[in-house]
C-alpha cells in the first residue's frame, strides 16, 4: 500500500470514529488504527463483526444509533478506498517524521504472531481513551476482584459474567451502567458502593440543567437497578476482600466526610466477584514521547492540553476524547468532530465545513466539559482513602510492593513522587509499568498535585524479532 | 459446542464462542485465575480486561507474555499457563 494519507487516527472509540468520519467527509484520506477486533473502543466495545450473532451484546449499549451511523459512514469511505481501517493493530510508539509523524504498530490479527507496520501522515490524531483508576485495598489482588471496566469489557466483548454475586465499588457514574449490565445478564448485584455523597451533585445545578440527556441516561440506569433490586449505598466504600484463592467476602464501610471508614459501620457481604473503579486515567502513552503539553484535568489527573480546536502543543498533533480529560462518549464524539475540522483547516482541505456546524460542535464540547468538571468535583477520590490500607496491602501488583514499603520510601527517603518511589521500591517497574499503581502511589506520596504518568517509550511490548523485521520488510502504509 | 471451536489450556480442551478472547473463554468456564506471581506466589488472572494490567499473561503456541484479554481465541491454539510470564 503506498497511497498518500493525510491523517492517522489512533483509537477507534467514540472520539476517533467521529474524527475519522468528519475528516473523510471533508475529503481527507485517513488511516484509522485500533487494537480492538471491532470499532467502538471501550464504550462501544463489540465482538468482531463475524461474531455479532453468536455473541449478541446490543442490549448492553447506550447511544448505539450514533455508533451505527458512524460505522456506516466509515464503511462507505472504506469502500471507496479513502479510509484504511486497521483493527487488531497495537500502536507501540509514535515519532516525528520529516513531514509529519510515523506511527509504529504491530498487526496482531493472527496473534501471537505479529507483524510490524509503519503509518505516516502529516497529521496525527491521538484518541486512545482512558483506563480505570484503581485505589488498592486489602485483598484487591484476589482473583475475582476486577476493575469495573474489566467487568464491562467481558460483558460487551465476550458476553460473559465472571461470577454470580457481585459487589461494585468506587466512585462515579460509570458504576451504574456496569451494575445495570450485570443485572440484565443474570448476575446478582448485591451492592453498589459509591463513595461520594449524592448531595454533591446539588452544588452544580447549571451543569445538570444544561445536559438533559445525562438525566435521561441516569434515570434509565436507575430504573434498571430498581427493577433488579440493586441497592446503591452512597458514602460507602469497599475496604477489604477476603478469600482463599478467590474472593468470598467483601468488607464495606460507611465513610466520614474525608472518606475515612466510620467505626462500627463495617459489613461483611458474601460475593464471588468484585468490580472497582475510581474514575479513569487518560491514556497518554503515545502523546508524552512527542512532547505534548499537559494540563490539569480537574479530577486528579493530567490530560493532553488542547486549544478550542483540539490542537495539542505540538504542531500537526491533535487529541480528542478522554486523552484530553475524562468526560464520556458524547463529549468524545464532539471533540473528535472539532479535531477533524481543525485538521481540515490546517491542511487547507477543500472540503472543510463552513463556520456554523463547527461552532455548534464547540459549544457542545464546552457544555459537556462543564458537565465533566461537575462530575469530577461530585466524585472525588476520598482524601483519607489510605486509611483502609494495611502495611502489607500490595500497592504495585506486578512487583508486589506493599503500602508499608511505599510509606517508608516517603518517610525514610523523602520520596516526593511516584518516580522516586519506583527507584526506591520497584513500584511501577513491572509488566504494567505503573499503569495500575501509578495514581495510587502518587496519592500516597504527593497528594494535592494531579497525577502525570511516567513517559514510556514503548506503549505495548513488542518482540525483538518483529522489531528486527520492521526494517525493510515492514509493510509501509505511507 | 463442537471441538472445532476449542483451544487447549495446559493440554485440556476449552470450548469458546468465536469472537471471544482467551480470557473471556476462560472466564466463561469458571476460571478467573491462571498464573501465580513471582514473589508471593499469589494467584492472578483477569483484572483490567483491556490489556493494561498484564495480570492475565499466558503462553500461546510457545510465545510467552501474551495478554489473554487481548488475544482472540482460535480453534487449535495451545495455551499454557503459569510460565513465560516472568521475563
Amino acid at each position: 500500500m503506498s497511497e498518500s494519507r493525510d491523517l492517522v487516527v489512533v483509537g477507534a472509540g467514540p472520539a476517533g470514529m467521529a474524527a475519522a468520519a468528519t475528516a473523510l467527509d471533508g475529503g481527507l484520506r485517513v488511516v484509522l488504527v485500533d487494537s480492538g477486533a471491532a470499532p467502538g473502543g471501550q464504550f462501544w466495545r463489540h465482538p468482531a463483526l463475524f461474531a455479532r450473532e453468536t455473541l449478541p451484546t446490543a442490549d448492553l449499549h447506550h447511544g448505539l444509533s450514533t455508533y451505527r451511523a458512524l460505522c456506516s459512514t466509515l464503511s462507505a469511505h472504506e469502500r471507496t478506498g479513502r479510509l484504511t481501517l486497521l483493527l487488531n493493530h497495537h500502536v507501540w510508539t509514535t515519532a516525528r517524521d520529516e513531514d509529519g509523524f510515523a506511527v509504529h504498530a504491530m498487526d496482531r490479527g493472527r496473534a501471537p504472531e505479529e507483524e510490524a507496520v509503519v503509518l505516516r501522515a502529516p497529521a496525527l490524531l491521538v484518541a486512545t481513551g482512558a483506563y480505570d483508576r484503581q485505589l488498592p485495598f486489602p485483598g484487591w489482588d484476589l482473583p475475582g476482584v476486577l476493575t469495573a471496566g474489566g467487568l464491562q469489557s467481558l460483558l460487551k466483548g465476550g458476553g460473559v459474567v465472571p461470577g454470580r454475586r457481585v459487589v461494585l465499588g468506587g466512585t462515579g457514574p460509570f458504576l451504574l451502567p456496569v451494575a445495570a449490565a450485570l443485572a440484565a445478564r443474570g448476575a446478582k448485584v448485591v451492592a453498589v458502593c459509591e463513595a461520594a455523597a449524592p448531595s454533591a451533585w446539588l452544588r452544580h445545578p447549571a451543569a445538570l440543567l444544561r445536559n438533559p440527556a445525562k438525566w435521561a441516561e441516569g434515570a434509565r440506569y436507575a430504573g434498571t437497578l430498581a427493577r433488579h433490586r440493586v441497592p446503591v449505598r452512597t458514602r460507602t466504600a469497599i475496604v477489604g476482600a477476603e478469600g482463599e484463592g478467590r474472593v468470598a467476602v467483601v468488607r464495606t464501610a460507611a465513610l466520614d466526610t474525608d472518606g475515612r471508614p466510620l467505626p462500627g459501620t463495617e459489613r461483611r457481604i458474601e460475593a464471588d466477584t468484585v468490580g472497582v473503579g475510581w474514575g479513569f486515567v487518560p491514556q497518554l502513552d503515545l502523546l508524552l514521547p512527542l512532547g505534548c503539553g499537559l494540563g490539569d484535568a480537574g479530577d486528579g489527573t493530567m490530560a493532553a492540553a488542547v486549544d478550542d480546536g483540539q490542537r495539542t502543543t505540538v504542531p500537526g498533533l491533535y487529541a480528542a476524547g478522554e486523552t484530553c480529560g475524562v468526560g464520556g462518549a458524547a463529549l468524545a464524539v464532539s471533540e473528535g468532530r472539532v479535531a477533524a475540522v481543525s485538521v481540515l483547516t490546517d491542511l487547507c482541505a477543500p472540503g472543510r465545513p463552513g463556520t456554523r456546524r463547527p461552532a455548534a460542535e464547540r459549544r457542545a464540547v464546552a457544555r459537556h466539559r462543564a458537565f465533566a468538571r461537575a462530575m469530577a468535583q461530585a466524585h472525588p477520590l476520598p482524601p483519607a482513602w489510605p486509611a483502609w490500607l494495611t502495611d502489607d496491602t500490595p500497592v504495585c501488583r506486578c512487583e508486589e510492593v506493599t503500602a508499608g514499603a511505599v510509606r517508608s520510601a516517603r518517610a525514610d527517603h523523602s520520596a516526593a513522587d511516584h518516580r522516586q518511589v519506583k527507584q526506591l521500591t520497584r513500584a511501577g517497574m513491572g509488566w504494567c509499568q505503573g499503569r495500575m499503581c501509578g495514581p495510587a502511589v502518587h496519592c500516597l506520596v504527593a497528594r494535592g498535585e494531579p497525577y502525570a504518568p511516567a513517559e514510556r517509550l514503548i506503549a505495548t511490548p513488542v518482540t525483538l524479532g518483529a522489531l528486527a523485521d520492521s526494517g525493510e520488510s515492514t509493510s509501509d502504509h505511507t | 459446542m463442537t471441538t472445532a471451536t476449542a483451544f487447549t489450556v495446559d493440554g485440556e480442551p476449552l470450548p469458546f464462542v468465536p469472537g471471544q478472547t482467551l480470557a473471556a473463554a476462560l472466564v466463561a468456564s469458571g476460571r478467573v485465575a491462571w498464573r501465580t506471581t513471582r514473589g508471593g506466589r499469589r494467584p492472578r488472572g483477569i483484572f483490567c480486561g483491556i490489556g493494561v494490567c498484564y495480570d492475565c499473561l499466558v503462553t500461546v503456541d510457545g510465545l510467552g507474555g501474551q495478554r489473554a484479554c487481548l488475544v482472540q481465541a482460535r480453534a487449535g491454539m495451545a495455551v499454557t499457563t503459569g510460565e513465560g510470564d516472568d521475563e
